[in-house]
């Protein structure tokens, strides 16, 4: 009896591990199947390359670089802002604060990772736009620019607690040296607790950068959806994610712009992909 | 003079009293040993020559360690400077995850302005030559310190040591994770580097502490119980409690 319950709940357990394996290929393999089929009127490399999206057009013209462009300038943007004052933060937290303020700070970045990104984009739409518009003087507010700010807050507390986790899990015997040689806090900080963290903190701005780069609400809300080839951060962009939630609503069942959304879905799952195991090569090799 | 002279030194760990009155003189370029059991307090009393008990919350002392007839209790005293001149080796070696030139040079690096790599490289050719380890590594300076044997590790940190040349060398149970021959052959550096430095070990091994020191504290709930030459204490011990430990009563 005591035999037969272990073999139930073994293999119940063994078919939800298997479940969640399942329906990532399902997913990937009708990603896939939609996806591809875009290519039968337009060239992969006119497709990633070409400079014009007019997906309503006739012929509709599929090409993605602005919007390939517009990701990575929003993301290389949110990396810039978040990765100095995440790190910055995860060494203040790890080696500096007090006690009592490290508790504060940590509740806080707890805080800012539970805000929903459509009440970030929310926000931004309604002080960070218009103070970028009449701080910089520009025609509109909602400019890459903004965008890679906003992102740079759903960023930083991935970033923080994960390089915090690094730091603290430095062996206390590696800063006793240091302090042991004469080292100074900095010092030791910076020339022992960073290198000897160093895989834990790339891992941590690369899970970072790929929330960034999946992130959809807020940049569709505050980048200004401009589907051409950016020039500036002070421009609106349109991002391959936004892209998507915009306009797969209006696309036709069947069309080549159908087709190319999901196109657009396999590149963003190759980009998250790439990130994702490249953090976890960090995170896991040991030397 | 001694080298280091402590003066009803106390401690507190919170409320816990983890030294009391430790009056002891420390001489220059000899072996002393720290021996006994665990938790008297024998590296506590290490540690509060490098002042490496300030990095615990809530630990007071008072009394008075002279070194070099310097107070370096005196809260303004300058860390920095102490713990260049007191070096300390640890129990676990603990090389930095970098690689064994970087390891050796840190001390210079931190310390100096910028320094030119011929004097760097200098300084890690006689470093790594004061403990013996020059032959087996001056071709593999690039490589991660991280990847030697314990005992090489051991060696390095206190090649690491010398580097930034200290005057006194703390070693807290240097041997401990360390094999029967590797342990002789530190014992045999320690005797090597005792004519340029002061050496004191704290060890919980009675036998190392007969072979390698010149004199010998023993110590017991936080008190030094008899402190003094090495064979006196050996063989004859003029505190009861001292006999014991050494005769393997307790401990």
């Amino acid at each position: 009896m005591r035999k037969l319950k272990e073999f139930i709940i073994e293999k119940l357990i063994l078919i939800c591990g298997l479940a969640s394996i399942f329906f990532v290929v399902l997913i990937f393999l009708f990603l896939l199947k939609e996806g591809l089929a875009v290519f039968s009127t337009v060239s992969p490399f006119k497709f990633l390359f070409g400079k014009n999206w007019y997906p309503i057009s006739d012929p509709p013209q599929l090409g993605i670089l602005p919007l390939i462009l517009g990701s990575l300038l929003v993301t290389l943007g949110a990396a810039i802002i978040s990765i100095p004052i995440g790190v910055g933060c995860a060494v203040y937290i790890a080696e500096v604060a007090p006690a009592n303020l490290k508790e504060i700070l940590k509740a806080g970045i707890e805080l800012l990772a539970a805000i929903p990104s459509v009440v970030l984009g929310f926000i931004g739409m309604v002080t960070l736009v218009p103070f970028v518009k009449t701080f910089f003087h520009l025609p509109t507010g909602l400019t890459a620019l903004s965008g890679s700010i906003m992102l740079a807050f759903m960023a930083m507390p991935t970033i923080v607690s994960i390089a915090e986790d690094a730091l603290y899990s430095v062996p206390k015997t590696y800063k006793e040296g240091a302090f042991a040689l004469g080292a100074t806090h900095w010092q030791t900080i910076h020339r022992v607790m960073l290198p000897a963290a160093s895989r834990g903190i790339v891992a941590a701005i690369m899970l970072g950068i790929g929330r960034v780069i999946g992130e959809t609400m807020a940049v569709m809300m505050i980048t200004g959806n401009a589907a051409v080839m950016p020039n500036s951060i002070f421009a609106p962009v349109r991002t391959l994610t936004a892209t998507i939630a915009a306009e797969m609503g209006e696309a036709v069942v069947g069309s080549e712009h159908y087709f190319a959304l999901f196109a657009i879905g396999i590149v963003l799952f190759i980009i998250s992909f790439a990130i994702n195991v490249t953090a976890d090569l960090f995170l896991h090799k040991r030397q | 003079m001694a080298k280091i002279t402590t003066k009803n030194l106390n401690l507190w760990y919170g409320t816990f009293h983890a030294l009391k009155n430790i009056n002891s003189g420390i001489e220059a370029n000899r072996i002393t040993a720290i021996i006994g059991p665990s938790g008297c307090g024998k590296s506590t009393l290490l540690r509060v020559f490098n002042r490496m008990n300030d990095l615990i919350d809530g630990v007071r002392t008072n009394g008075e360690v002279l070194i070099d007839g310097m107070n370096i209790l005196n809260g303004s005293k300058d860390l920095v400077t102490l713990r260049k001149k007191v070096g300390m080796v640890f129990q676990r070696p603990n090389p930095f995850p970098l690689s064994i030139y970087e390891n050796i040079v840190f001390g210079e690096k931190i310390h100096g302005e910028r320094i030119r790599r011929d004097k760097l490289d200098e300084i890690v050719k006689e470093s790594l030559e004061s403990v013996l380890l020059w032959d087996e590594l001056k071709d593999k300076l690039d490589k991660p310190a991280l990847s030697l044997s314990l005992e090489q590790k051991q060696r390095l940190c206190i090649a690491r040591l010398i580097a930034v040349k200290p005057d006194i060398l703390l070693m807290d149970e240097p041997c401990s994770t360390l094999d029967p021959q590797a342990t002789a052959r530190i014992e045999e550096l320690m005797r090597e580097l005792k004519d340029n430095y002061t050496i004191i070990i704290v060890t919980h091994n009675m036998q190392q502490a007969a072979r390698v020191s010149d004199n010998t504290g023993f110590m017991l709930l936080g008190e030094l119980v008899e402190f003094g030459k090495t064979e006196n204490i050996f063989t004859a011990p003029s505190d009861k409690r001292t006999e014991d430990y050494i005769t393997g009563r307790y401990g």
